[in-house]
């Protein structure tokens, strides 16, 4: 490591603020550079779609870290600018503005972004998708006027938008297509239970909807499904899932599958370029497989290996993946990822309470677990997941016990 | 600001001023004290932000809330004046405090 060596990062999100803070701990001492196409300084995510979004929390306490920090880190921002092309063999990136930057070694952090439905009637206004903090500034200026809106998709973003959106007051439908919430990614149960919190809370959840089209002179006023419904709306937000950011680097030539493709270092398919974050496809030694995961924990633990491999050491990346979410007074913890899970097991009452978990079990052995309002439980299921032990199902539905004693059933 | 002192297992000590309102875990990760990993940023659903508050200063601090309490429960070494650093609002008060980090967050 030579002081005039560069690091240039693309992005200025959860993976590259860890990554530059992670550069300079492991003694990086030259330029560190790192450019977004926001006009906005680092920010964090997860609460634009739940505090930020109800307005209990303002855009000063969004910040990631202190303006004086990336001082001290010796960070220079390029902002609101655009990488256009990255040419790999001459260590050089072009920007939107023409302006051409040399590196000694690239991090790509380029996330994802959020994927667009080619509806008749897209462009009202009126009509959002959620992924920076100006679309959330612009859905809340949409939500002051408004007095109905439509959130077409129902997974996680779409109910944390409609549950924020309740708060204010706002009547909220929910449109999906498939036949329950959070299909993708939830057992029956907290899907069912989702519905019914939404409900409670005076939600409309419309399954089965496939929206067809939007209408409304210049502004939106209703969402027409395929069974000819029209849903009257004064804004709608669309949140359908998102797609990486991968184009960058596939045209300099690297390898991409559904994320680009790095390893338990961080490593790409070139020597001097590594990724981070929701953009990457990556091993887990823990699950025993490679994949891309949308999570703020995961940016800042693959960012850490990242780091480190362009400082010449050694790190591999290995955590367990967890999400989280708040609707309403509910707050879902979620340990492991639950795919391929053959029984699904309930700790609690699912069917009225607010308060139970959903332990996901494949081999006799919990692989993940849903935990709503039930933060013992989560730290609990995090560490049977990692001991892999055999699993007493009568003991983990058994509520007469504490979840504790469960752990150290587990390690005897 | 108050100026408040973190103190990392292995002895490291960090006097860094931390703005009133802004949470102690905040002030570790913007003098980026490595003790404090704070996974979720700030939102009370990791248990990654322990820390050990001097027990001279806990009176000031004040008790953990129920939730933090659940998770603060299943740590393998709590102490009387555990907490975490990301309910812990800063305040004119805690000018001087003095907060342990642990050997390990996870």
């Amino acid at each position: 490591m030579e002081v005039d060596d560069h690091v240039v990062i693309i992005g200025a999100s959860h993976a590259a603020v860890q990554l530059m803070i992670s550069l300079r701990q492991q003694g990086w001492l030259g330029a560190i550079t790192a450019i977004s196409d926001e006009p906005h300084m680092p920010y964090q995510r997860p609460p634009l779609s739940k505090s930020y979004l109800d307005g209990s929390v303002e855009e000063d306490r969004l910040v990631l870290r202190a303006a004086e920090t990336y001082d001290k880190l010796k960070v220079d921002f390029k902002l609101g600018c655009k990488v256009m092309s990255i040419d790999a063999k001459n260590k050089q990136l072009t920007l939107d503005t023409g302006e051409q930057i040399g590196f000694t070694k690239l991090a790509l952090c380029t996330g994802a972004r959020v994927r667009q439905l080619d509806l008749p009637g897209a462009e009202l206004e009126g009509v959002h998708y959620l992924r920076t903090m100006d679309d959330v500034k612009a859905i809340r200026q949409s939500a002051e006027k408004a007095s109905r809106a439509v959130i077409i998709g129902g997974g996680y973003i779409g109910l944390e938008t409609a549950a924020s959106l309740a708060k204010l007051d706002i009547k909220v439908t929910v449109l999906e297509t498939e036949t329950r919430l959070l299909k993708r990614v939830a057992s029956d149960q907290v899907s069912e239970f989702y519905k019914r919190l939404h409900e409670e809370e005076g939600v409309e959840i419309r399954l089965g909807s496939k929206v067809v089209a939007l209408q409304g002179k210049s502004q939106v006023k209703s969402v027409v499904c395929d069974d000819n419904s029209h849903n009257g709306a004064d804004m709608v937000i669309i949140g359908v899932g998102v797609i990486p950011n991968t184009e960058l680097a596939s045209e300099a030539g690297l390898v991409v599958e559904n994320g680009i493709v790095v390893d338990q270092f961080g490593q790409t398919s070139h020597p001097d370029i590594v990724a981070a974050g929701d953009c990457t496809f990556h091993p887990n030694a823990l699950l025993g497989k490679s994949l891309r995961l949308e999570s703020v924990p995961n940016a800042s633990e693959q960012a850490k290996a990242a780091a480190a491999s362009l400082c010449g050491i050694k790190k591999a990346y290995s955590e367990l993946p967890w999400f989280w979410s708040d609707q309403f007074d509910v707050k879902l913890q979620i340990a492991g990822i639950s795919q391929g899970y053959t029984e699904a097991v309930v700790r609690g009452d699912a069917g009225k309470s607010r308060s139970f978990t959903v332990f996901y079990i494949k081999d006799q052995h919990i692989i993940a677990a849903d935990c709503i309002n039930r933060p013992k439980d989560f730290m609990v299921a995090k560490k049977l997941i990692l001991q892999q032990s055999k699993i007493n199902v009568a003991a983990l539905v058994d509520e007469s016990s504490d979840v504790k004693k469960l752990l150290i059933n587990g390690e005897q | 600001m108050p100026a408040i002192t973190y103190i990392e297992f292995d002895g490291t000590e960090y006097h860094v001023d931390v703005a009133v309102g802004n949470s102690v875990m905040e002030g570790a990760l913007n003098n980026m004290i490595d003790g404090v990993v704070a996974e979720c940023g700030g939102c009370c659903v990791c248990c990654t932000c322990h820390c050990m508050i001097d027990p001279e200063w806990s009176k000031i601090v004040g008790d953990a809330n129920d939730e933090e309490n659940e998770l603060l429960e299943m740590l393998d070494v709590r102490e009387p004046t555990s907490r975490l650093s990301c309910q812990v609002q800063v305040s004119a008060e805690m000018d001087g405090m003095v907060v342990r980090l642990p050997e390990s967050q996870y």
